[in-house]
């Protein structure tokens, strides 16, 4: 394993070793934006040469349909040397395939975080050897995290069809009458805020909709 | 006698099986529920003969989306949730969540609040490897020790219940603070279950750490070298068992930890032996954090006062002063005012480093909330550790590596 320690000051070595990186606004660690082509070289010296040896968390965040770059994926590196994190964000080119460069081959720990972020987000990991859903099923059609899934979720046939055969069920949304408690931030009128005014088109009264939207 | 002239038979036929079925492997799934695996993990296994060529955990069957339900409600709302992560140490997922929304908001928690928290956190450590322990020593064949931490635990509970209301889904904190004041006495009696509880704990630990047949079960069992565990981002008693000395209690204290002296135990192969040490002495050394604790436990506020926007007032206030009405319907409504930023904080938790990843754009409402769980990271380990190991064995590795399902599925 690297036992590189950290240089005291992070940020400035290394935007000096990659100019192409900016910092990022943040209110704790330091933080940076990377080309996502550049993404792994950063990752790679950040724990070869500053003694970020463990791998925290890989995630992404879906900045809603319309934006763009809609996808970017955050890391999260922790030194043990120096007891400091440090944040690498990457946004994906593609809004409709993002994809990302995987860091596999620099911890097998990310396996899984990049499965997980594949199967809720829909990034697919480059160079991944075994990029399957893991959360939800094999097969599954949506990617739940991402921001036009309702959290209702979405009628779905069972993973195994000779059980979706043998007992003609489905997965079936959620009714949110009765769901989690969901209030609407900054409706001023109460009876908008209220938990089932977030998914209005159907309840236990109300009949739902034949085509659920996707 | 040599079986052979007895049945000579028999023990030709028993070779000519063994021959025919020799590298002939057999696929075998355990869970999702299976007694030894520890809620819904589910193992889909390869295995010729009795060991094991091949394993690979199936995740999600406790699944809820947990991450998703986050970005629909407030803040405030959410620390229930936060219950059901490590359902076995809810007070410190409620601690852990709580502090990483106050970094974001940049409060400042008053020190009798932190007092509190490390108090929580420490007891839910207590009482999550009391858990632990209980169980694997039923995994590996030993009852009484089940028997004996769940009589402590009890004890636990009552304390809980005592403090928040609940012995087990805890939501303890809130956004700024705590959901009440420790009841009066609550202390002491922390401190009588402290005393108490050290002579049991020897009793029970001595139970296992000489037993011939745990120490065979568990010994050079399921060994995870340094290198692997860092690189695999093992976390909590799993990594420390293999002698990486990294608590963030020590390394990078939060809520005031840096203010307590204690040890942070460790490993020295790595196998399933020295995991169950490390947690034993975890037990111990919580327990000294527990005693200066309370012995200095300081007073003054509960809750950031100035956290007008944040913390909702006391229900007396609330009934008495119209701003603090105010503040209460709109804390309520549109959830804790919180500025926009990112923020990632992690936790030491029993199991291992929680972290909570927020993304906000400002409001009573996150936009991204990740989970970061330590059981998770850690069983993504497995399928390398089981390999070449027994079926036996796999049941005394999952033990020791002291999971919860609802963390790591999320």
């Amino acid at each position: 394993m690297p036992t590189a320690t950290a240089p005291a000051d992070v940020s400035a070595a290394l935007q000096a070793k990659f100019p192409q990186i900016s910092p990022r606004p943040s209110s704790d660690h330091p933080a940076f934006n990377v080309p996502a082509t550049d993404a792994l070289a950063v990752l790679k010296a950040l724990r070869d040469e500053f003694g970020f040896d463990f791998l925290m968390d890989i995630t992404a965040v879906d900045w809603a349909e319309g934006a763009s770059p809609r996808f970017t994926v955050v890391w999260h590196l922790h030194s043990s040397s120096s007891h400091g994190y440090i944040r690498i964000a990457a946004a994906c080119e593609s809004d409709i395939e993002p994809s990302m460069p995987s860091a596999v081959g620099l911890w097998p720990g990310a396996n899984w975080h990049e499965r997980e972020t594949w199967d809720l987000l829909g990034i697919r990991f480059t160079g991944h050897p075994d990029l399957r859903r893991i959360l939800m099923w094999e097969g599954y059609p949506y990617h739940p995290l991402r921001k036009e899934f309702p959290l209702a979720g979405i009628e779905t046939e069972l993973h195994d069809p000779e059980v979706a055969a043998e007992t003609g069920a489905k997965a079936i949304a959620a009714p949110m009458a009765g769901g989690p408690f969901v209030a609407s931030p900054g409706e001023i009128n109460p009876s908008d805020a209220e938990p089932r005014a977030k998914d209005e088109s159907w309840n236990e009264r109300r009949e739902k909709p034949a085509e659920p939207s996707a | 006698m040599p079986t052979e002239h007895v049945f000579p038979e028999a023990g030709a036929k028993a070779a000519a099986a063994a021959q025919e079925f020799e590298g002939e492997k057999m696929s075998l799934s355990m869970g999702p529920s299976h007694p030894s695996t520890h809620g819904v993990l589910r193992l889909q296994m390869e295995i010729d003969g009795e060991v094991l060529t091949k394993a690979e955990p199936i995740l999600g069957y406790l699944h809820r989306g947990d991450e998703k339900i986050a970005e629909n409600m407030t803040y405030n709302q959410f620390v229930p949730y936060t219950d059901r992560l490590d359902y076995l140490a809810p007070l410190a997922n409620n601690v852990a969540y709580a502090i990483a929304v106050e970094k974001l908001a940049n409060l400042e928690i008053p020190p009798r609040c932190q007092a509190i928290r490390v108090i929580c956190c420490e007891l839910a450590r207590i009482s999550s490897h009391l858990m632990g322990l209980g169980a694997y020593g039923i995994d590996v064949g030993a009852w009484t020790v089940f028997l004996y931490s769940f009589t402590e635990r009890e004890k636990l509970y009552r304390l809980f219940e005592e403090l928040t209301g609940a012995r087990f889904t805890t939501s303890y904190t809130r956004i700024g603070g705590v959901s009440r004041d420790v009841p009066e006495g609550w202390t002491d009696r922390v401190n009588a279950f402290c005393d108490q509880f050290l002579p049991i704990l020897e009793e029970i630990l001595r139970l296992l750490t000489r037993n011939k047949i745990f120490t065979d079960r568990t010994v050079d069992i399921g060994v995870i070298s340094k290198d692997d565990a860092v690189a695999y981002g093992l976390t909590g008693p799993n990594l420390r068992g293999s002698g990486v000395a990294l608590d963030l209690r020590k390394d990078k204290p939060y809520s005031g930890y840096e203010q307590y002296e204690f040890d942070v135990p460790v490993g020295t192969k790595g196998d399933c032996y020295d995991r169950y040490l490390v947690r034993g002495e975890e037990m111990r050394q919580s327990v000294r954090i527990i005693k200066q604790a309370v012995a200095k436990f300081p007073g003054g506020d509960w809750y950031a006062k100035d956290a007008k926007k944040i913390f909702a007032p006391p229900k007396d206030k609330v009934l008495s002063s119209m701003e603090e009405l105010i503040h209460n319907f709109m804390i309520v409504t549109e959830g804790p005012l919180i500025p926009p930023g990112e923020v990632y904080f992690e936790a030491e938790n029993p199991k291992g480093i929680l972290g909570f990843y927020i993304v906000s754009k400002g409001g009573g409402v996150p936009w991204r909330l990740k989970i970061r769980s330590p059981s998770f990271c850690n069983l993504s380990i497995l399928p390398k550790v089981c390999v070449g190991a027994m079926i036996s064995d796999v049941v005394s590795i999952l033990g020791s590596f002291d999971f919860v399902m609802g963390e790591c599925d999320r």
